[in-house]
This record gives structure tokens, C-alpha cells and sequence, in this order.
């Protein structure tokens, strides 16, 4: 008989179903994702890549003011997104660019945040994105707030809650796993543990034996999963959408990952860890992995590789392109975007405003 | 200490260290404080000098960080805790207003908290949503709070050593724009005292009064007005509770003009606490109503747009020009 502590117990050791050398493992819980799945997977897992590795470039040629790169963590981005139907919701954070645009968000509108034309580029209703959220875990609480309302409505919607390792010391993480718990809101929580907050460990954290126990004490069951890899996390977090939506709760899925570059451009990490930590993790690449993984199945041919590669080139190449562009925001919306109804202070500070721009002008 | 070429970092680091060899009742704690040595690199160097118990990293929860201090303070010891940045702050308001604030009076005197929150503010540094908050206003309405804001290099050093032996909390606003701005400098443990306003530059037709990142700016203005022909006095407050009504007010009286310049939103806000004690106390000295440039009343810009949010030297010298002045 299985205790209630138990059903809410994650699996001792991360679910892992492709290992790093891309060998099979068989889960007694979870099965292999289709093919087609996979293969999807990993044209989007390029993708990913190219996406962070450009937007690192851009950073450096002073395009884009910061760019916090999900590098090594792709597999938790692009599973994330992929296990949402059309009508679910994603709750991103600002490590989480690839994850808003494989959910088909423009790229060039997911980064203008991180440009610094304005906090959020994109209009959170064309796709159901919320705005990337930079104050930790406080976007856990909105995703409670959507998923709630989603069952009053009486609509068929998940939503997905990304949030990292150290969001879940933040007490708003703790308030939203125990309101989501009491409302029965078909939430996933997906903490990407990749191991640092800035430059603060794990350890530093918590000393609890997973983040995934943490749903324990708000009656949440947790699952844990091998971050980088890909068929696992479509496995694990396919499941928790399927139970969400079938009306079981919210879900916490931990997935173990790396990151394995800083922090921000602005982040020295050396100052906190050194190669041989950063080495191994490199091995355990989620990419190279899969293609291992669906190489050695027979699943992925030369042809498919150079076919994602040029989705990806495409990719990069347009990032390039629109973030050349030299913009210049409108300091009109400065002042837009505060009341339905501007108060007639702002009316006059925006005149004001103007009137200041067309002296400079002249 | 001898004189030395110093950035406000580096001061802000300086008095840090003094403070916890002068005091191992002094700990210093946040978030990335210990090895990374604080986003700002403040408190770089600390850990290594006095171990993982005086300067650590905490669990990432600003109302732990905060909370914890209070008790830690309760039980003599003298924390300074850093917000990583002004809007990461807002976590931990609840613990700064009902508990940090109010302890010293809801047990009429027997509990008091000596300690420091540290909080790199405001903007200019083209940083993204959330990281240029001029969050000022809420920490000085709430009363029990002592609000500072260093402008220089050297009253960071001297404002840090006196919040850090000062028998009340103080919220220590620095100037994250002003960081790497270098002067020559002695440092001292002494004078300024908290609580004390300064002329930072003589003139005789209209008052400037500033604090913080818009000192620079106050001066500035200044040298361009002298330029053409007209003398601006230029007041740092450097502490804004409590204030210092008795420089501010003679500084005003002895011009009979006043600008107030702050980065912070107007709106029910320090600089408009500021005119309106000025106007109370000078009123008869005064030749035209005391003028505002302040941040507009909108959330903090991305960085593209923020020149247009930040008080510069031509809305400064405009305002300057609005202050009915005869000849004009
Ligand atoms: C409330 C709050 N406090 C502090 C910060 C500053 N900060 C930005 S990212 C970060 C580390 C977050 O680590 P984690 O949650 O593990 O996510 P990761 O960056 O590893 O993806 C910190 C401390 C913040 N954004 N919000």
C-alpha cells in the first residue's frame, strides 16, 4: 500500500530515459516520446542553441544590453514548451528567451526586453506568454492566478510556471505551491535547477534531498528529472500536464541541470567555481546527446541535421539582422501606458516632455 | 588615512572592512556577497579576510535576509545586509515597514535594531526593468527609518562607518551610477555625521538642493549657470531622515530661490516633502515658489528611454530660469 507521502515522494533518482552517452533506458514510469516527437525536438534543440550563442554574440557586439543564456539548459526550454497545447499558458523568467520563442513568439520581440526598448515586447495574449519575469518567483503566484480563473471559466488550460533554484527560497514560491495546492489550479511548477543563483550553490539554498520534496508539505506531488535530457523531460513533464489538466492539481517537476556558461555578461564566474566542475557538465550536453540517442535508433539522418541547421542559420541570421536595426523608442509611450485615462499630470509632464524634444530638435 | 584615488566602491568596500576589524559584532549579509564579492563588488575581499560566519551568502529570500537581521540585531549583533538592487527590496518591505521600523516603539525602547540595509539605487546605468528603482520615498514616509545617500566618495566611506555604529536601522541608499566614479580622498570614521546637510558650492542668486545621484548633476548645472553669469548654490542633503532643516533653510534664505532636483518620481515624494518644510520655514525669504525636477511619475524607463526620465542640466537651468527673476 502506498502511503500518501509516498504518492506525493518523487523518484529517488532523476527520471532519465536517453543517458549521456545517448544509450536507452527504460523507465518503469515513463515511456520513450514518439519519434516524430524527438526529432522535433531536436530541430528545435539547434535552434535553441543558435539562439543563445547569437544573442551571447550580440551582447558582446553591444546590441543587446544583457543577455542571461539558457546554453546547456535547451532540453528544459524547448520540453517545456512542447508538452503545451495552444489554449495553455507559459509563465517564463528572464533565463527563459528560447522557451518564449519556441513557443512561436518573434525573437526579435522576445529580446526587446533585453535590448532595452521597452520591459516587454511581445503581447502576452497572441501566444499566452506573461511577460518574462525578473523579480524572483512573484510570477509563480500570477501563473496560480491564470489557472484559477481558467477553472472558473471552465477552460481546458495548463499553465506552465518556469522558475529556477534559487526562485524557490523566495517566499512567493512557497505561497504560490500552497495556494495552487488549496485551489486544486492546474499548474506545473518547473524549477530548472541548474545548480547556481548567480554564485550561490545549492548547498546554499537548501539542504532538503530534492527541490522536488518540496511540494511535499503543501500536498504537491514532485518528480525529478535529468535536465538534459530531452525524452525524459517530455516523459516527466508531459505527464504533470496530463494530470493538471485531467483535474489532479498542480505538479512539481525538478529537472538537474548545469549552467554552464556565467550567470549574465555582467558575472565573472570564475570568482566561484572552476573548469573541473564546468568540464563534465559539458559532456552531458543535451544536444549531442539526442543525436547520439536518435543517430544510433536510426531516427536522424545527415540530411534532417542540415535541415535544422539551416532552420537555426535562419534564426541567427534574422537575429543579426533585426538587431542591427538601430531603433528608437517613441518617449511618448513613456507616458501611454500608466492609467486608461491619462491623470491630467501626466498629460502635462508628457507635453512637457515634447515640448522639450522639439527644442532639442531645433 | 592618507589620500588616495578611490571609486565610491572601493570607499563603500573600505568602510566595510574597517568596520567589521573594528567590530566583530559587525556581519555582512545578502545575496552573491561571499565569493562573487556582491554584484557591485562590494563587499569583495570580506569573506576572505573574516570568514564565512562575519560575510555569507543566504538563501535567495530578501525578507529572510532582512528578517533574520532583525532578530540578529535583537541579539547583539550589528548586521549590515545588502538588497542586490533597490527593486529586489520590495520582497522584504513588510519586514522594513512593520518590524525593522517599529520595534524601538512597540517596545518602548527595550528592543532597539542597529543595523544597516544596504541598497545599490537608482538609475543611469542603462540597466533593465527592475534595476533603477529610486525607491527613497517609501523607506522615508515609513517613521523608525533612517534614510541616507552618500554622493561622494568619501561620505560613502564616512555615512557606511557612522549607519554601521549608529544605534537605529538605516536605510543606506548608494548611488549605483556614482560606483565607479573616482576621487582623491581621505577617509574618515568622523564628520559628517548623519543627520547633516552640506554646501557642496557657494552661490549667491538660487539654491540647488539635491542628494545622492543628482548631486553630480546639481554641480553641473551650477558651473554651466556660472557660465552665463549667474551663481547657484548647491546643497547635499546626504541625509534625508533625518533632515537637516537648518542648513537647507539658511542655504534658501540666503538666495531666496530653490530648486530641488531628485531622480524619484515628484509625486508625493521626498522632494516634494522638501519643498513644502522649506516653504514653511522660509517662506518670507523666499522670491518665487520653490521649483521641482524630479523623474516623471511613470515606472523607470528601459534603457533606451531613460535620458528623458533623468533630471539633467537643461530641465535643471530651465527650472532655474522660471524663478521670476526681474530682469527677465
Ligand atoms: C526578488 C529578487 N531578488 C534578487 C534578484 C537578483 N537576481 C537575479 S537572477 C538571480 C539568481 C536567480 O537564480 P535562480 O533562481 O537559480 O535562476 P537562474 O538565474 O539560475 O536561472 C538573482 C539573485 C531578483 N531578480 N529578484
Amino acid at each position: 500500500m502506498t502511503t500518501v507521502e509516498e504518492q506525493l515522494l518523487p523518484s529517488a533518482e532523476p527520471v532519465q530515459l536517453v543517458d549521456e552517452h545517448g544509450g536507452r533506458h527504460d523507465s518503469p514510469q515513463y515511456g520513450m516520446p514518439a519519434p516524430e516527437a524527438l526529432v522535433d525536438g531536436y530541430s528545435q534543440l539547434v535552434q535553441g542553441r543558435r539562439i543563445n550563442d547569437q544573442a551571447s554574440a550580440l551582447v558582446r557586439q553591444g546590441r543587446l544590453a544583457v543577455y542571461p543564456s539558457s546554453h546547456g539548459q535547451e532540453a528544459c526550454q524547448i520540453a517545456a514548451t512542447m508538452v503545451l497545447g495552444e489554449q495553455d499558458w507559459l509563465f517564463p523568467t528572464y533565463r527563459d528567451t528560447v522557451s518564449i520563442i519556441s513557443r512561436g513568439v518573434d525573437p526579435i520581440e522576445t529580446l526587446t526586453l533585453l535590448r532595452g526598448d521597452w520591459h516587454s515586447g511581445y503581447d502576452p495574449y497572441e501566444h499566452n506568454v506573461a511577460p518574462q519575469a525578473t523579480p524572483l518567483a512573484t510570477q509563480l503566484l500570477h501563473a496560480v492566478g491564470v489557472a484559477h480563473a481558467a477553472r472558473l471559466k471552465g477552460e481546458d488550460t495548463v499553465v506552465m510556471a518556469l522558475c529556477g533554484d534559487g526562485a524557490t527560497s523566495e517566499g512567493d514560491f512557497h505561497e504560490a505551491l500552497n495556494f495552487a495546492a488549496v485551489f486544486k489550479a492546474p499548474v506545473v511548477f518547473f524549477i530548472q535547477n541548474n545548480e547556481y543563483a548567480i554564485s550561490v550553490p545549492l548547498a546554499r539554498q537548501t539542504i532538503a534531498p530534492s527541490l522536488a520534496h518540496k511540494g511535499i508539505g503543501y500536498g504537491v506531488p514532485g518528480e525529478r528529472v535529468d535536465g538534459n535530457d530531452l525524452a525524459a523531460l517530455l516523459a516527466v513533464l508531459g505527464s504533470a500536464v496530463g494530470k493538471a489538466r485531467a483535474g489532479e492539481g498542480p505538479q512539481l517537476i525538478e529537472a538537474h541541470t548545469y549552467r554552464v556558461q556565467a550567470h549574465t555578461n555582467a558575472d565573472d564566474a570564475t570568482r566561484y567555481r572552476n573548469d573541473a566542475e564546468v568540464t563534465p557538465w559539458l559532456e552531458r550536453d543535451p544536444l549531442k546527446r539526442l543525436d547520439a540517442y536518435l543517430s544510433g535508433e536510426g531516427l536522424l539522418n545527415d540530411e534532417q541535421r542540415a535541415e535544422a541547421a539551416a532552420k537555426a542559420d535562419k534564426i541567427a541570421e534574422d537575429l543579426r539582422v533585426g538587431l542591427m536595426q538601430e531603433v528608437s523608442p517613441d518617449p511618448a509611450e513613456l507616458f501611454a501606458h500608466l492609467y486608461a485615462t491619462p491623470t491630467p499630470q501626466l498629460k502635462e509632464q508628457a507635453e512637457f516632455l515634447q515640448d522639450e524634444l522639439s527644442r532639442e530638435e531645433a | 588615512m592618507a589620500h588616495e584615488k578611490l571609486s565610491m566602491a572601493q570607499a563603500l568596500n573600505q568602510a566595510l572592512r574597517d568596520a567589521m576589524r573594528a567590530d566583530e559584532r559587525v556581519l555582512m549579509f545578502g545575496e552573491d556577497v561571499g565569493a562573487l564579492g556582491g554584484v557591485f563588488r562590494i563587499t569583495d575581499g570580506l569573506t576572505a579576510e573574516f570568514g564565512e560566519d562575519r560575510c555569507f551568502d543566504t538563501p535567495l529570500a530578501e525578507a529572510g535576509i532582512v528578517g533574520m537581521a532583525v532578530g540578529l540585531a535583537m541579539n547583539g549583533m550589528r548586521p549590515v545586509v545588502e538588497m542586490q538592487f533597490d527593486a529586489f527590496g520590495y520582497p522584504a518591505f513588510e519586514q522594513v515597514v512593520s518590524h525593522v521600523a517599529k520595534m524601538r516603539n512597540r517596545t518602548r525602547g527595550k528592543v532597539t535594531l542597529p543595523m544597516v540595509i544596504r541598497m545599490p539605487y537608482a538609475g543611469g546605468i542603462g540597466g533593465v526593468e527592475h534595476h533603477c528603482d529610486s525607491s527613497e520615498s517609501y523607506y522615508a514616509h515609513t517613521p523608525g527609518l533612517t534614510v541616507v545617500a552618500p554622493s561622494t566618495v568619501s561620505d560613502a566611506y564616512t555615512l557606511l562607518r557612522r549607519a554601521i555604529e549608529f544605534p537605529d536601522p538605516v536605510i543606506f541608499m548608494e548611488p549605483k551610477k556614482l560606483y565607479w566614479a573616482k576621487e582623491e580622498v581621505e577617509l574618515s570614521a568622523g564628520e559628517p555625521g548623519i543627520g547633516t546637510a552640506v554646501v557642496r558650492r557657494e552661490g549667491t542668486d538660487a539654491t540647488l538642493i539635491a542628494y545622492g545621484p543628482s548631486v553630480p548633476i546639481a554641480m553641473e548645472a551650477a558651473e554651466a549657470a556660472a557660465a552665463e553669469g549667474r551663481s547657484l548654490q548647491v546643497v547635499d542633503l546626504r541625509s534625508i531622515v533625518p533632515f537637516d532643516d537648518e542648513t537647507v533653510c539658511a542655504a534658501v534664505r540666503s538666495t531666496g530661490r530653490a530648486v530641488v532636483v531628485a531622480e524619484a518620481s515628484g509625486f508625493a515624494s521626498v522632494s516634494s516633502e522638501i519643498v513644502a518644510r522649506v516653504t514653511e520655514r522660509c517662506f518670507h525669504s523666499l522670491a518665487a515658489p520653490i521649483r521641482r525636477v524630479t523623474g516623471f511619475d511613470i515606472p523607470y524607463p528601459p534603457p533606451k528611454l531613460e535620458r528623458h526620465q533623468l533630471p539633467g542640466v537643461d530641465r535643471i537651468l530651465d527650472a532655474v530660469d522660471s524663478l521670476q527673476w526681474e530682469d527677465s
